[in-house]
């Protein structure tokens, strides 16, 4: 051994200014609603009221058992003591630290007095007495996943809820775990593992429980991860059945019942022929989103993720059945119908945002449809008893397509768009994460809206050869995300379904990452990701009541009645996600085209934000 | 106060490596080996001494001041999508690698272990899967994206595509030395033992 001086070298930390958010991209690049939007049919407002079923939404028992709400999925609460009127008077009636800082997307959950939290990873789940002053913890649960799962997790570590049935707290766990825990004693009544983090499976979406099952899918698209959504029996967690997204029809569970609305969509084994040998294995179609039951068509709705890689070019062909929307038969999985929104799919247009299931007018007689806001930029009204397209309106700013096809369901691609190996397309609109991500929609019964948490964001893309590593990213493209025009990078909008317009919309500067709450006191609730946690007029927009958090909020808002009989309004804040990574990351706001080129779009979210993780409960001071 | 600054350099042999096992040397997993060994240090924690140990690989010398080293390591980072989660050094699904942050050592040496090695939050092992040299290379160029001569290359959003050589002085500094100028008085009470 020896001794010998050395030179200090790089000490002093180096200055590191965020590169400038790039310029919006201009108003006259993007097409206009009357450009392209197409129904097919004229407004019949006449013809009835856009509202849930009452077996999809009953009557609101002042809980809030799954993040949804009801199987309607409209987020709405009937409870009316927070108004208008006193909402101004809004205060934290208690907080908690969820003791974990990253994106925290999951919905507290309110069943017997008692709330429900998971956590994004570790994905600790507490219970707290709400029947005592400050809702004390009753039991907490640490399922310890395997840590090496971060390393898999594309977009932040998130998890998206849990939800409560029959005595037990279903939620996952990001390393591919379902956990049904005991209420009373937070004791696992049964773990089943579903997902291999060794060829880059994940699980970030919140369970559906309904008709005696629990309905699981994985996530994975950006890591060549074959798609695939199961179902548990809810009392053992045993496999059922599980139907994957790629491949040949037996797999998928594509049998004699399959009636899609479009010939596009029939014939055998598409899920092999519309790709390149062998692709499918390896194409995506995850199941990281929202599913929905309608207990009284007894039919389960579940969109599908991005095909991998990114790079289209890689797999010439439809790539069946991802980004699109699988109807299927809750105690077999078999499909019923498919409608593909984003056929070869060549700007990551997952199709797994929320569907609402409502009873709506449509030329002169009421039907059952399905309303789903997608990443491809459209508002989609599909007749959810069939799978057929009514209506298709853009609600963000859109130039990658120019309107759908109503006669052949085809989106109508816009080949100027279109990505190529080594070329860099510029200002494509849509960006990546969509006009809207996974942030999921309110509907209020009573003003007929649907209050649509979104981004205004475009991008520039450039597909780049990838070869496919198990458990590594297989992704092929090099993107840097832009404000759309205008340069606001989120709007909350008040969309009217039966009038296929928007009723107002706010501009905010940055995306809106939390889901909305509706509520009878004619107010909605989001979240901003720079921390700020708002309630406006379900009416107008108009601003009512903010409230500065301690992190930014991409989580869902609730609304619940508690021991005393109050209403009370619970969100959980914390930035990250996909668009908060420059802030949960670490991530280097210098590199544009971190975090899936999300970074240079969201460079200055760190000097508005940090990292956090609280639950914050509000109510009326009484 | 010259003895501040002072050094341990431990030159060992890091042969006992997931993947390039030499079979000649003696057995260095065994226990009983233990306190000869040293591997890669992976720590600033040296218990009971004055200052940070330092080991030297010397499979690790061929790659400073190697202009080709860091631009093969750029082409292999992206083949083995090394890009998909650390994008072009600013991170994602893993860390960001230019901000001269590192969590288990940024020297060129400690880069090389954690590929072979992975690491427990994510970093998968690619110790036998990718040739140990086109390793050594791979951590030439992330050891480079930190260096204020490829951050001043940057030209546009998109960094580390001109990644200068990393120069030998760069790692001699043990890398959890405090900034210059830092008044350090602990090193008094432990000098001369």
């Amino acid at each position: 051994m020896r001794f010998l001086s050395t030179t200090i070298l790089l000490a002093a930390p180096l200055a590191a200014p965020a590169q400038t958010v790039p310029s919006p991209v201009p108003a006259n690049e993007v097409f206009t609603r009357e450009q392209i939007g197409r129904a097919l049919a004229a407004p019949t407002p006449n013809a009835g009221r856009a509202q849930p079923s009452s077996a999809n939404a009953p009557e609101d028992d002042g809980q809030w058992t799954m993040p949804a709400k009801n199987h309607a999925a409209t987020r709405f609460s009937t409870l009316k003591e927070i108004t208008t009127q006193n909402v101004r008077s809004l205060t934290p009636a208690f907080t908690f630290s969820l003791a974990v800082n990253k994106g925290q997307e999951a919905a507290p959950i309110v069943v017997d007095d008692t709330m429900y939290i998971v956590t994004a990873y570790p994905n600790f789940v507490y219970a707290l007495d709400l029947t005592k002053p400050g809702a004390p913890l009753k039991w907490r649960f640490a399922p310890q996943p395997v840590p090496a799962s971060q390393g898999v997790a594309c977009c932040d570590v998130v998890n998206r809820g849990g939800t409560v049935d029959d005595g037990k707290y279903i939620f996952n766990t990001l390393d591919g775990q379902t956990i049904a825990l005991d209420t009373k004693t937070g004791k696992p009544i049964w773990r089943t593992q579903l997902g291999n983090i060794n060829i880059g499976e994940t699980i970030t979406m919140a369970p559906l429980v309904a008709d005696g099952r629990v309905y699981v899918g994985n996530s994975g698209g950006e890591l060549g991860v074959r798609g695939w959504i199961a179902a548990l029996d809810e009392q053992t967690g045993k496999l059922e059945w599980k139907a994957f997204n790629t491949g040949p029809d037996k797999e998928v569970l594509i049998g004699d019942d399959f009636k899609p609305a479009y010939a596009s969509e029939r014939g055998k084994d598409l899920g092999v022929s519309s790709w390149p040998a062998d692709a499918w294995r390896i194409g995506g179609g995850n199941v990281w989103g929202w599913i929905t039951y309608d207990p009284e068509l007894k039919m389960l709705y579940h969109g599908t993720g991005n095909p991998g890689p990114w790079n289209a070019e890689q797999r010439p062909g439809d790539n069946k059945w991802t980004a699109g929307i699988f109807a299927r038969d809750p105690a077999t999985g078999a499909a019923k119908w498919f409608y593909q929104m984003s056929p070869h799919d060549q700007h990551d247009y997952d199709g797994v945002n929320e569907q609402i299931l409502l009873d709506l007018p449509f030329d002169g007689g009421m039907r059952k449809v399905l309303v789903h806001p997608d990443r491809n930029g459209y508002v989609y009204v599909i007749d959810r008893t069939n799978g057929a397209v009514l209506s298709a309106d853009p609600f963000g700013p859109i130039n990658s397509s120019k309107g759908v096809d109503l006669k052949t369901g085809r989106l109508a691609i816009n080949p100027e768009k279109s990505t190529k190996l080594g070329v860099t397309v510029r200002n494509i609109c849509p960006t990546a994460s969509g006009a809207k991500d996974w942030q999921p929609s309110s509907f209020s019964p009573e003003t007929g809206l649907v209050y649509i948490p979104h981004e205004n964001m475009c991008m520039d893309w450039m597909n780049t050869q990838v070869s496919y590593i198990a458990g590594t990213p297989y992704v092929g493209a090099e993107v840097h995300m832009k404000p759309g025009p205008g340069g606001h990078r989120g709007e909350l909008t008040a969309w009217d379904p039966v009038a296929r317009k928007p009723a107002w919309v706010i501009k905010e500067n940055f995306p809106v990452w939390s889901g909305t709450l509706a509520t009878s006191g004619d107010l909605v609730f989001y979240g901003t990701m720079d921390g700020w946690f708002k309630a406006v007029n379900a009416h107008s927009g108009e601003l009512l009541w903010q409230y500065k958090v301690d992190s930014g909020v991409v989580g869902q808002p609730v609304s619940y009645r508690g021991p005393d009989g109050h209403q009370y309004i619970a969100v959980l804040s914390g930035v990250g996600g996909w668009s908060g990574a420059v802030v949960a990351g670490p991530v280097d706001p210098r590199d544009g085209s971190a975090a899936l080129g999300m970074v240079s779009a969201m460079s200055d979210l760190p000097k508005h934000t940090t990292a956090g993780g609280t639950l914050y409960v509000f109510a009326i001071p009484h | 106060m010259y003895s501040r600054f002072h050094i341990e350099l431990a030159i060992v042999i890091v042969a006992a490596l997931a993947g390039c096992r030499d079979t000649h040397e003696p057995n260095l997993d065994s226990p009983a080996r233990q306190p000869m060994q040293r591997g890669v240090i992976a720590s600033a924690l040296a218990p009971g001494l004055s200052h940070t140990l330092v080991t030297m690989d010397p499979r690790a010398e061929a790659y400073y001041d190697n202009a080709e080293a860091v631009v093969t390591g750029k082409r292999l980072y992206a083949q083995y999508n090394c890009s998909g989660c650390h994008s072009n050094g600013g991170g994602g699904m893993g860390p960001s690698l230019m901000d001269n942050v590192w969590i288990y050592g940024g020297r060129l040496e400690q880069i090389h272990q954690t590929l072979v090695e992975g690491r427990p939050n994510g970093m998968p092992t690619w110790g036998g899967k990718i040739p140990d040299e086109q390793l050594w290379q791979i951590a030439a160029y992330v050891r480079s994206m930190a260096l204020p001569e490829t951050l001043a290359a940057q030209n546009g959003p998109t960094p580390s595509q001109s990644p200068a050589p990393v120069p030998r002085e760069a790692d001699e500094d043990p890398g959890w030395t405090p900034p210059a100028g830092t008044t350090n008085d602990y090193t008094a009470v432990t000098q001369g033992r």
